[in-house]
């Protein structure tokens, strides 16, 4: 039993429902209680689809248990193709359904349909969400891509390929598509059949007449390539295109299965990226610090685009995804860290306050985190709110992607220049160090701090400040402010460790007590920009901590700079 | 009481229906229940799904240190019962050591949960002994037993045995059903304006549940709350028969209802609905000429749907084509019956695509339905309403009677605003 509030995945048969309603010509029959309906709104609404998932499902109630659920799936079986008439279906239990034991297989089969009908045994107290949609994937390939096709007169045309992957509720899967069909056409390779986006059951049949294949998301389509390459020869190129150095080895990687010539492509890739991040302005980005997690192809993209096309410093990566762990972990070892492979959202949070980064890209949950820490962040993977199903063309993948990412990865970041000013000007008024940096809204107190400023405690009566509405008086009041900032110091503890979450007790808190800062020392910090000041201010006290150094004073403050060498 | 009433007695046309259904199942009513008494938690025992259904149904909400969790159970508790008993204890036990504020545990039971016959009645009792002072209770939201609100039906129902014995001679009335706290707070000034003591059923915190004695007179603030009345009926309190206070008449009928029981003068009761009964004309009257003569479908949802009809009927003269709802409780919506225009067809239970081809044949200028059916309604045409605002949003008494119009004057004026 494991105790979730935020789950990065849905359990597989919403894998399958992404599948499904990617796909034309394709009914899913499901297995499940009252209630299920829920995941139509995934689609409905996140993806903003105009039409209902194509899902039947059966919600059977208590009054049906024991009784008549197998002849209700039948029923809602037959219903269904009777009302849609699909070339094909799917069949299948949602997790309830699975422990009721009923056979969708067996029961659609004894309807004996004139399509196919494809059973689907998705283990829901085991598997989740992504392996849901490839195993339905791999399924449906296998079921009707299974004879070989008669090869064409001359053979394959070695320059046509299938691309395999997108599915509805991807993240810019549709915009994606777009660009690698661009690519795809700039090489002069043709796309047979794109599965299972925009797919019919028909079109999956005529996958084997292409002479490759070409995987843009392995979580979902590398089941089926595997496939096709043992049942039918198909060869796959598998990088996703994320990135100018991942697309040009992706252009390479086609351009050699397609035996065609990749120089024309590569000469004039068409992204800003390179130049917009060798001009001066982005000088400013070298060694910022980035925290990446989220799907395995994601993360590992945006790493590499993050260290080696912009130049940050990759100081965090993961996935929530168990099964594609060992590329994940070979991709950390590159930038000399260890991957985080986890699913529960509190270790994430708790990785991303250790690593210190100053720019999170993750996903929704972290763009919560993110926004709990006062840190900037932007959201690079699924799973994601309606907000990253955008109405303009924002893919991520091809040159163009490359566009967007640079845009979508400095953007949460302030430009080189406004920062350089903010430390220059940073003793005027507009500076001081207490402003609010002006692209994190109003308040830089974590809201978790602002309760613990308000509640009773010792660090509050040893300073003997009275802070209610403290955020008022700090606005207005320079002696306030100062008191204020020395009761933020005092509070430490509680800084280091805001954004506590549903499990963090008191427990958690840091052994060591922090040393006090010297009021000499404590004014020199706030010269420091804010956006570098927390973590100034956590190196020193570290450092004094190590070294037992009771007092902070200037010297302290230095002593730590030069060590730890920003 | 409940006794059913012959369908044609009540002057609908009410028509049964099977089949498939797209509605929510109890556990959403978690995610409105737990803002409201806010010392509880609810820990739902069942799978990665109904941990999926509160992520999308609590939207953002879930970041804001909600006092909700899911349990998922995994093979290893599939594969013995006295093993996930084991697991459940420590689970809860963590959860309660990590978050002491917490006075009240809901254990909530799901589809997984129920089918595997795990006992969290037995859980529920063996942990408030381990775990006392927090009190740990059960109830079930799963979707094979419950649709959306009727998951705050069953919590409320839990609550009902646990709540203190009033004093004999104790005068007071309760009213029984959820509601904002700024709705709350406005009918209890209205009930101090009429001298009736009043309690708020559930209490905003574990320790604040109301005192009930037998005799005691309650109102129901919610249509979809048939098991607690049971429970309350059971106690020896005696349900006084009322509209919903939906829309100025209901709200006037719900109080004048209790009134009548307390014996309130009707100068008095004039007096002191006069206010509100001004301000809720006065706020209607713009939404009247929007909705007036607008043909509305209601998809069934969450049991307001017979109230919210009588409301546009009546109030803002809306022709209604047809009322789906979930389950019709006819015996406490009789008052609503009653007051629906003659022959209203309502629908009880659903078959999803005959009803959405009942839909589209009929045309409505708005439909009330979910949020998986709306855009797609919108789609081919359309106008909706998604119906789980009306749960989230106050919406009852005189001074929200406008803002309830609203809600469905909207799309309808939003839709004639767009030009391309």
């Amino acid at each position: 039993m494991q105790l979730t509030l935020w789950t990065y995945e849905g359990p597989p048969h919403i894998g399958a429902m992404r599948v499904a309603t990617a796909m034309r010509g394709l009914h899913y029959v499901l297995h499940a209680p009252q209630g299920d309906t829920y995941a139509d709104l995934l689609f409905t609404m996140i993806e903003r689809r105009d039409a209902r998932p194509p899902v039947t499902y059966t919600t059977f109630r208590a009054e049906d248990l024991g009784r008549d659920t197998a002849e209700l799936f039948k029923q809602a079986c037959a219903d269904a193709y009777a009302r849609f008439r699909p070339q094909a279906m799917i069949v299948g239990a949602s997790c309830t359904a699975e422990l009721i034991q009923d056979d969708p297989g067996g029961l659609a089969r004894a309807l004996d349909l004139p399509i196919p009908v494809i059973p689907l045994e998705l283990p829901a107290y085991q598997k989740k969400e992504n392996w849901g949609a490839s195993e339905t994937f791999y399924r449906l390939v296998r079921a009707l891509a299974a004879a070989p096709v008669a090869p064409a007169p001359g053979g394959r045309d070695r320059r046509l390929c299938n691309i395999l992957g997108p599915t509805a509720l991807g993240f810019r899967h549709r915009d994606d598509l777009v660009e690698v069909r661009r690519l795809l056409a700039r090489l002069g390779v043709g796309v047979n059949v794109v599965a299972p986006l925009g797919a019919s059951p028909a079109d999956l049949t005529r996958l084997p007449e292409a002479a490759f294949n070409v995987v843009l998301y392995p979580e979902t389509g590398r089941a089926a390539a595997q496939y096709l390459e043992k049942a039918h020869g198909q060869p796959f190129v598998e990088i996703p295109p994320i990135g100018v150095g991942a697309t040009k080895r992706f252009v390479e990687a086609v351009a050699a299965q397609a035996g065609v010539e990749a120089g024309p492509v590569l000469d004039d890739p068409g992204s800003r990226l390179p130049w917009y991040a060798r001009s001066v302005d982005s000088t400013y980005l070298t060694g910022k610090r980035v925290f990446v997690f989220g799907d395995a192809t994601h993360a590992v993209a945006l790493a590499r685009l993050a260290a080696r096309e912009i130049g940050f410093r990759v100081v965090g990566l993961g996935t929530y995804e168990r099964g594609f762990g060992r590329e994940v972990r070979a991709e950390a070892a590159l930038h000399g860290i260890e991957a985080l492979v986890a699913d529960d959202y509190l270790e994430v949070e708790a990785a991303i306050q250790a690593a210190a980064p100053d720019l999170v890209l993750g996903t929704q949950m972290e763009r919560h985190v993110a926004k709990r820490l006062g840190l900037p962040c932007a959201v690079i993977s699924a799973p994601a709110h309606v907000q990253d199903y955008p109405a303009r063309h924002a893919p991520l993948m091809g040159f163009e992607g490359a566009n967007v990412l640079f845009d979508t990865l400095v953007h949460p970041l302030m430009m080189g220049l406004e920062e350089h000013l903010l430390g220059l000007f940073r003793e005027d008024r507009e500076f001081h160090a207490e402003a609010a940096p002006s692209h994190l809204g109003a308040s830089t107190v974590p809201p978790s701090l602002q309760d613990e400023a308000r509640a009773p405690s010792p660090d509050r009566e040893r300073v003997g400040v009275r802070v209610e509405n403290a955020q008022d008086e700090a606005a207005t009041d320079p002696l306030h402010r100062r008191d204020l900032s020395v009761e933020f110091s005092s509070l430490t503890p509680a800084l280091s460790r805001s954004g506590e979450g549903a499990g963090r007790g008191p427990g958690d808190r840091p052994a060591a007590p922090a040393a006090a800062w010297a009021p000499e020392a404590e004014r020199e910090l706030k010269k420091i920009p804010f956006f570098v000041r927390s973590r100034a201010r956590t190196n020193t006290e570290t450092f004094a901590r190590e070294r037992m150094i009771p007092l902070i004073t200037l010297e302290t403050l230095y002593d730590a700079k030069a060590h730890f060498g920003r | 009481m409940n006794a059913p009433l012959p369908a044609e007695a009540c002057g609908i046309d009410l028509v049964r229906e099977r089949g498939q259904r797209a509605v929510f199942c109890g556990l959403t009513g978690i995610v409105w229940l737990h803002r409201k008494i806010q010392d509880a938690f609810f820990l739902v025992v069942g799978s990665r799904t109904c941990a999926h259904l509160i992520q999308s149904a609590a939207g953002v909400m879930i970041f804001a240190e909600p006092r909700f969790a899911t349990a998922i159970l995994d093979e290893r508790d599939l594969a013995g019962i006295a093993d996930a008993e084991a697991e459940l204890d420590t689970a809860v036990e963590r959860l309660v050591a990590r978050r002491p504020d917490i006075r009240l545990l809901f254990l909530v039971g799901s589809c997984p949960s129920e089918v595997i016959k795990l006992d969290l009645t037995r859980a529920a009792f063996r942990l408030s002994r381990r775990l006392a002072p927090v009190r740990v209770l059960t109830y079930s939201g799963s979707g094979i037993e419950t649709t959306f609100t009727e998951g705050e039906d069953a919590c409320l129902a839990a609550l009902v045995p646990e709540l203190p014995e009033a004093e004999a001679g104790d005068g007071a009335l309760l009213v029984a059903g959820a509601l904002g706290d700024v709705v709350e707070d406005q009918f209890a000034r209205l009930f101090a304006d009429l001298g009736i003591p009043v309690r708020f059923l559930p209490g905003r915190r574990a320790e604040a549940m109301p005192a009930v004695r037998p005799g005691m007179p309650y109102l129901l603030a919610q249509p979809f709350l048939a098991g607690t009345a049971r429970g309350l009926d059971g106690r020896g309190l005696r349900h006084l028969p009322a509209p919903f206070p939906l829309g100025a008449e209901g709200t006037t009928g719900w109080l004048q209802a209790a009134a009548e029981a307390f014996g309130v003068a009707p100068e008095r009761f004039a007096a002191a609905t006069q206010a509100g009964r001004r301000r809720a004309e006065t706020a209607l009257a713009p939404h009247r000429a929007a909705l007036a003569g607008r043909r509305i479908f209601f998809f069934p949802d969450s049991q307001l749907e017979v109230p919210l009809a009588r409301f546009l009927a009546r109030e803002l003269g809306a022709g209604i084509v047809e009322v789906g709802t979930p389950y019709l409780h006819r015996g406490l919506l009789a008052e609503e019956i009653a007051r629906l225009p003659v022959g209203t067809r309502v629908v009880e239970g659903q078959s999803l695509d005959d009803q959405m081809d009942r839909a589209r044949a009929a045309r409505p200028d708005l439909a009330i339905c979910g949020l998986g059916l709306a855009n797609p309604l919108e789609a081919e045409g359309l106008a909706t309403k998604w119906s789980i605002e009306l749960l989230f949003t106050p919406v009852q008494g005189y001074e929200q009677a406008g803002d309830l119009a609203e809600l469905f004057a909207r799309p309808l004026r939003r839709r004639a605003l767009l030009e391309v």
